[in-house]
């Protein structure tokens, strides 16, 4: 069997010609230099520029600031923590809640429970459409003159500001995020479901386990993997969330994310390269996860 | 035995009582969770006037679709669409070619670097994009500038045509490379052994046999780059080369007093994703499930 691949191997890059070789270069080269020059060295000199100055116009003009950006933020800027605070809350609402429904819900539709077909259809839509036609579909629902106003009994006239009152914006922004989030999860999941060998759980109905133990003794730990990649998608989610909130409050800070942040600093009154340095801090806050997932997916190939 | 039959038919009824229970539970959200969307429909086939004088929960007098065509009309929807199609076909036609190439020579050669290769891929795909923005857009002008033409990917499809490339081709690369060491590597061997060039084993063996994930994948990146609005907000100056569903932020604000005409405008932005979601389910709901949960 060794000697075999060890043959095949040789065999393999022996028999390459100029022109394959030529053509297995191109094949490797073209992505990758295009992966390089749009997304890898963009990356690297927005981490060496938020150790500068910067207005973002003439090269010139760039100025060494050693870690004052950073210092700025974290000892002057309230507004930074404020930022993670908000993080922090939209990753624990998707770790405790938005997530674990939308596990529930898949195990449920892949029991084939009643309905379920049209359950998954309904949970599935507002995963396909844009943020844009999203934040349009919740203003209706919120904005004066929209529906929950109307149920609460207030016209135009009298109407309260949902988006504007910090005691309420919060639980609002969670739910319409979890709107999106929950279906995507469940869809994720169900696609594991399918491969759990069902004698597994026949056989747990035969010795009498509720379906509650089922899903906890079995499932779970048959689902391992794939837990470890949704509650890094989700790690990773809570921390890049930026979309909705900037639909709703555009680069303002009235309820601010660290990708707010970035872009508070990179549009608007003008550029400033705190606005880096915030996007380096949320880099660093990603690797862990990234590396998680990489080793997680990669697990073999590593070996 | 028959003890046992009899505890699993007692067992079977309370579990259905509790199915029905949990089943209506669900049935309850997914009211819920369709109920926005269903009123942003409603409100689009209702007239302006209707609302405004009879308020928004009165029984509507007409029910039509004029808001459609005047949104059409109006808000010059079909130019916006046709900016979205420039960007969109071209932009996953390439990040398909580009990832099956990478993806190809991964999975069917080896070299030290393959690993390296496919985690600088998907890590790519997984970076904050934010810490790309200041560069690319820099970028883009100088590009510009040293070939005399400012706007050769500044304000130009061709620009957001490449980022989303370059963002994209890493799952696609990640999804088919995966996709490809389950494909025999018999089949190669025989086309080296037959003389094969490098170009046709990748051409005429393994392109043919890659169909059913690059379909999964067109369907979901088409959908993926059809909702950004973002790039376009960034990389391009101009508000009548923007694709629809920037356009549709932008009219927003010009129509915010004219719900309805709103309402119909969200709607024939979401149709194309929604109608693509039911007629291509299967493909969608693989593209995203081979690329995260291969577990």
């Amino acid at each position: 069997m060794k000697t075999a691949t060890t043959n095949k191997k040789i065999r393999s890059r022996r028999s390459l010609s100029r022109n394959d070789k030529f053509t297995l270069a191109a094949f490797i080269g073209i992505p990758t230099l295009m992966q390089i020059i749009f997304l890898w060295l963009p990356a690297l000199i927005t981490i060496v520029l938020s150790f500068t100055y910067w207005n973002g116009i003439n090269v010139s003009d760039i100025k060494w600031a050693g870690l004052a950006n950073y210092k700025n933020i974290f000892f002057g800027t309230p507004v930074f923590y404020e930022a993670l605070k908000n993080n922090l809350i939209w990753l624990l609402w998707f770790t405790f809640i938005a997530t674990p429904l939308g596990i529930l819900l898949a195990y449920q539709i892949d029991r084939k429970i009643k309905g379920h077909k049209i359950y998954e259809t309904v949970f599935y839509i507002p995963v396909v459409l844009s943020l844009a036609i999203i934040g349009i579909i919740w203003n209706f629902m919120l904005q004066p003159g929209g529906f929950v106003q109307g149920v609460m009994g207030r016209d135009i006239g009298n109407a309260v500001s949902i988006w504007g009152n910090y005691s309420i914006n919060t639980y609002v922004i969670m739910g319409v995020a979890s709107w999106r989030h929950i279906g995507y999860i469940m869809l994720l999941y169900l696609a594991g479901l399918k491969s759990v060998d069902p004698s597994l759980r026949e056989a747990s109905a035969i010795d009498g386990a509720t379906e509650w133990q089922t899903f906890k003794k079995i499932i779970l730990p048959t689902m391992r993997p794939v837990n470890i990649i949704i509650v890094v998608i989700t790690i990773i989610e809570s921390l890049r969330a930026f979309d909705l909130v900037y639909i709703i409050y555009g680069t303002s800070t009235a309820w601010p994310l660290l990708n707010i942040l970035v872009f508070q600093n990179f549009a608007g009154q003008g550029i400033s390269m705190k606005g880096a340095a915030y996007a380096v801090i949320l880099l660093v806050l990603c690797i862990g996860p990234i590396l998680l997932y990489l080793r997680n997916v990669f697990k073999e190939d590593l070996k | 035995m028959s003890t046992t039959i009899v505890q699993n038919k007692e067992y079977r009824n309370k579990q259905r009582i509790k199915d029905n229970f949990i089943s209506a539970f669900i049935g309850f959200f997914a009211i819920v969770w369709i109920f926005p969307i269903l009123w942003t429909v409603w409100t689009s086939l209702r007239p302006y006037n209707d609302i405004i004088s009879n308020g928004v929960f009165s029984w509507p007098r007409h029910l039509n679709l004029d808001n459609y065509f005047t949104a059409f009309r109006k808000m010059g929807l079909t130019h916006y669409f046709l900016n979205t199609l420039y960007v969109t076909i071209p932009a996953v036609g390439l990040t398909l070619f580009l990832g099956s190439l990478i993806a190809f020579v991964v999975s069917r050669y080896s070299f030290r670097f393959n690993l390296s290769l496919l985690l600088l891929f998907t890590a790519g795909n997984m970076l904050p994009i934010v810490l790309t923005y200041i560069p690319v857009f820099w970028l883009y002008i100088k590009i510009g500038d040293l070939f005399g033409n400012r706007s050769l990917l500044y304000n130009n499809y061709l620009g957001i045509i490449l980022v989303h490339v370059a963002f994209q081709v890493g799952f696609a690369t990640f999804v088919l490379s995966s996709y490809m060491k389950t494909v025999p590597k018999e089949i190669s061997e025989s086309a080296i052994i037959d003389g094969a060039s490098v170009f046709r084993h990748y051409w005429n063996v393994m392109l043919p046999l890659l169909r059913p994930p690059l379909a999964a994948l067109g369907v979901l990146m088409s959908c993926w780059i059809y909702n950004d609005f973002f790039w376009a907000l960034i990389l391009m100056s101009e508000d009548s080369k923007r694709p629809v569903t920037s356009a549709l932020r932008q009219l927003q604000g010009q129509y915010i007093t004219d719900f309805n005409l709103l309402a119909a405008g969200a709607s024939i932005v979401a149709a194309p994703t929604v109608i693509l979601f039911f007629v291509l389910r299967k493909q969608f709901v693989s593209g995203l499930t081979l690329g995260s949960t291969k577990g």
